[in-house]
């Protein structure tokens, strides 16, 4: 038939990202022990109770099991095969961008997150983390004038030890599950943010994640406590070169937010996904969670997931604050033989909570893609509400599309709602667009935005249009 | 009939075409020939092959020509993609108009106006420019601006839906309009807007095929030529007394022409 030939000469778009970057690192041993730990720690100069922090982690972690319950299919990960710490070598006190590596610099020029003075972004301060250490920040003075705390987290284990001392672990506690353990015991680096009562952030923040070395895993951990009043938009990143080996990426991200305060956080997910036959890619498994401890803060999770070879990520959101809201819009996009597990969590603890959920997942070629989320009403969350909405689409015959909603309400005066849906791109609907004149990729990828419009609508304005043609860039070739 | 000389060249030719879908011929032979200003139209039992050979014309991929061509402004275009027949100035008007969720009728009628106009090289309209030509457009249909900002077709009724497509034919400006049972499912006053919308976009340069069973929009759209189908075939062709006499004696008084031919 016609649209199979044409898919077959569509030339498929090769992984723009997938460049490696040919820069001496500094590596430590495969394998993962206490000694292994107490290295890394001593790597980063880390005060004793981030050590202790993770030695009881990797304790716990050691008597953990990895989860098998997720709809998700992997080879086992063999965690003695990990280097644990790969950081690119360069001097050894950073105190300008002009002493970073120019090697890096360019790396993210390339990926499109220019860093230096003449060059970076004007509108959203950024911060760059390659393999296990983070390379540069941008506007940090910008910042601090609104008394805005934006540096990697190991700057901010020196500078403002009493924050992390309080804060870190608090919403996923290292026993939560095997992977936020493993993350709690090894983690390099990542982003934190601190936005002080009252303060509006003037910029966006944004942290971008680069996996380069093919055999260490990045264990990032990101920390934003927003103070009373306060509020923040945050965005993520991430890419990775194609290798065809699997790399493993478990990250724990903890948001904090206190009276009337609000954190928005996107992700745009774009890390490698393997190539058609499944071979390499990054298997995701990470924890987000948020806290909104304060009367009416607000937390709203958006994402946009189209890479990695196995995605297993539920960023969630506990509402103890009274009138407190969380929020969960997610795209996530599988083709070929990725895997994606992903959903959220919404547990009403406080009165009159609300949380909004909104999944639109679009499985294309072989891929399997699963929406799993909770809605909880506990004792107390009186006159609390939740809405959910999941709806699949199928690209070709060959993909699956599942949705496990889990429902538990403890509390009879609240309500929850829930609504799904799963539909095809139709042959007849593709007719219809190209016998008005419309191309066939373009009507194809028309079709899918149109799909997560509801999602897209909740980005910051670069990152929906960045979404856009992601998506498209991803489905090319994969209709018939 | 068709065979006497005309002064210009034929928009289109379909010649001796069959076709089938999974193996199941549908169109056995047909020919048909349309010269600009002419109006068409083809009447037939449901299932006799009148959308199928508006499908085809128009590209659908489910179709394969087993024979025959199909020849626009001169050019064989068997081989053309559908977006390829559309651009360069051949519109089908569909029986039952596809919903699309999500997608605005405003963007997919402004991305469909500028594929046809980067065609014939024109300069492709922006969102405001091309906010004031589908005002203008949306005249010749009677349509509220309402209707833009929804999604394509969707929650549309079935006059409503009619009404969209032939403002996508105002826009596009086709050299040939196929228009398949436009006409079904609109009340009276819906149907008038519809015809004089068809008038008003045709003239002495262009053709049209009406794919209709029903005389009240030939006497809306006069045709030139009437053609009778039945088993993928073209049983017989007329002028416009053809309809009425149809109409009056039903599709059963044509069955005794598939024993003539």
């Amino acid at each position: 038939m016609v649209n199979e030939n044409l898919v077959k000469d569509v030339v498929k778009e090769p992984y723009k990202y997938g460049f490696v970057t040919d820069i001496e690192t500094e590596k430590i041993e495969k394998g993962l022990n206490e000694d292994i730990i107490k290295l890394i720690s001593q790597k980063k100069e880390e005060p004793k109770f981030l050590l202790d922090f993770r030695l009881k982690a990797f304790k716990k972690w050691q008597k953990m099991k990895e989860p098998d319950w997720a709809a998700l299919g992997y080879k086992k990960i063999d965690y003695q095969d990990i280097i644990y710490y790969s950081a690119p070598k360069q001097k050894e006190k950073i105190s300008s961008l002009d002493e970073v590596d120019p090697k890096l610099l360019e790396t993210f020029d390339k990926l499109g997150i220019p860093l230096t003075e003449q060059k970076k972004l004007t509108n959203v301060a950024v911060d760059a983390v390659f393999d296990s250490v983070s390379i540069a920040t941008t506007f940090r003075e910008e910042l601090a004038e609104h008394g805005v705390i934006f540096c990697s987290i190991s700057e901010a284990v020196k500078n403002h030890a009493d924050l992390i001392e309080k804060y870190l672990g608090t919403v996923v506690p290292a026993s939560d599950n095997y992977f936020a353990a493993l993350n709690s015991a090894v983690f390099s680096d990542g982003s934190f943010v601190y936005i002080p009562k009252g303060v509006t952030c003037p910029m966006d923040l944004s942290s971008y994640f680069r996996i380069n070395s093919g055999d260490s895993g990045q264990f990032e951990r990101t920390l934003i406590i927003a103070e009373e009043s306060s509020s923040v938009s945050y965005l993520e990143g991430c890419t990775a070169p194609m290798f065809d080996t699997n790399t493993l990426h478990a990250a724990v991200v903890e948001l904090i937010a206190l009276d009337d305060a609000s954190i928005k956080y996107s992700t745009v997910q774009n890390w490698y996904a393997g190539d058609e036959e499944g071979i390499g890619g990054i298997f995701n498994f990470v924890t987000k969670r948020g806290k909104c401890l304060g009367k009416r803060s607000k937390i709203s999770w958006s994402q946009v997931e189209t890479g990695s070879a196995i995605t297993w990520k539920y960023p969630s959101c506990l509402l103890l604050g009274e009138e407190s809201v969380g929020e969960f819009y997610s795209v996530a996009l599988t083709n070929n033989l990725q895997q994606a597990d992903t959903g959220t969590k919404m547990i009403h603890i406080g009165p009159k909570t609300k949380s909004t959920i909104v999944s639109k997942g679009i499985s294309a070629g072989n891929s399997k893609n699963s929406y799993r989320g909770l809605v909880k009403m506990g004792t107390k969350a009186t006159g609390s509400r939740n809405y959910s909405q999941c709806d699949s689409m199928l690209i070709g015959d060959q993909a699956s599309a599942n949705t496990f909603p889990y429902i538990k309400s403890q509390q009879p005066n609240s309500e929850v709602e829930h609504e799904a849906s799963t539909c095809r791109i139709s042959e007849d609907q593709l007719f219809y667009l190209q016998s008005r004149g419309i191309e066939f990729e373009e009507a194809v990828s028309m079709m899918v935005s149109g799909f997560c419009r509801d999602v897209f609508n909740q980005l910051p304005m670069e990152f929906a249009a960045e979404a856009d043609k992601l998506l498209a860039l991803k489905l090319e070739g994969s209709v018939g | 009939m068709q065979s006497k000389m005309k002064e210009s060249d034929p928009i289109l030719e379909v010649e001796n075409l069959s076709a089938s879908t999974d193996n199941l011929p549908i169109l056995k032979g047909v020919s048909l020939t349309v010269y600009p200003g002419e109006i068409h139209a083809i009447m037939g039992r449901n299932g006799c092959g009148k959308s199928t050979l508006s499908k085809i014309i128009a590209g659908h991929p489910s179709y394969n020509i087993t024979n025959g061509h199909i020849k626009f402004l001169g050019e064989n275009i068997n081989s053309l993609e559908p977006e390829e027949r559309s651009q360069s100035g051949i519109f089908l008007g569909f029986q039952y108009p596809i919903e699309i969720p999500g997608v605005s009728n405003l963007e997919f009628l402004r991305v469909s106006t500028n594929a046809r106009r980067k065609f014939l090289n024109k300069e492709e309209l922006d969102t405001f420019d091309f906010e004031e030509l589908v005002k203008e457009k949306l005249e010749i249909v009677k349509m509220d601006h309402a209707f833009l900002s929804r999604s394509v077709n969707q929650g549309f009724s079935g006059g409503e839906k009619k009404r969209n497509e032939i403002l996508q034919m105002a826009l596009l400006e086709p050299k040939i309009a196929i228009l398949d049972e436009t006409d079904s499912g609109l009340d009276i006053d819906a149907l008038r807007i519809v015809a004089s919308g068809i008038k008003k976009i045709s003239n002495a340069q262009t053709g049209i095929i009406l794919i209709t069973h029903y005389q009240r929009l030939l006497d809306e759209i006069e045709p030139n030529y009437v053609h009778v189908m039945s088993d993928g075939q073209i049983i017989k062709t007329g002028e416009s007394d053809l309809a009425l006499e149809l109409e009056k004696k039903g599709y059963e008084w044509t069955d005794n022409f598939i024993k003539e031919t």
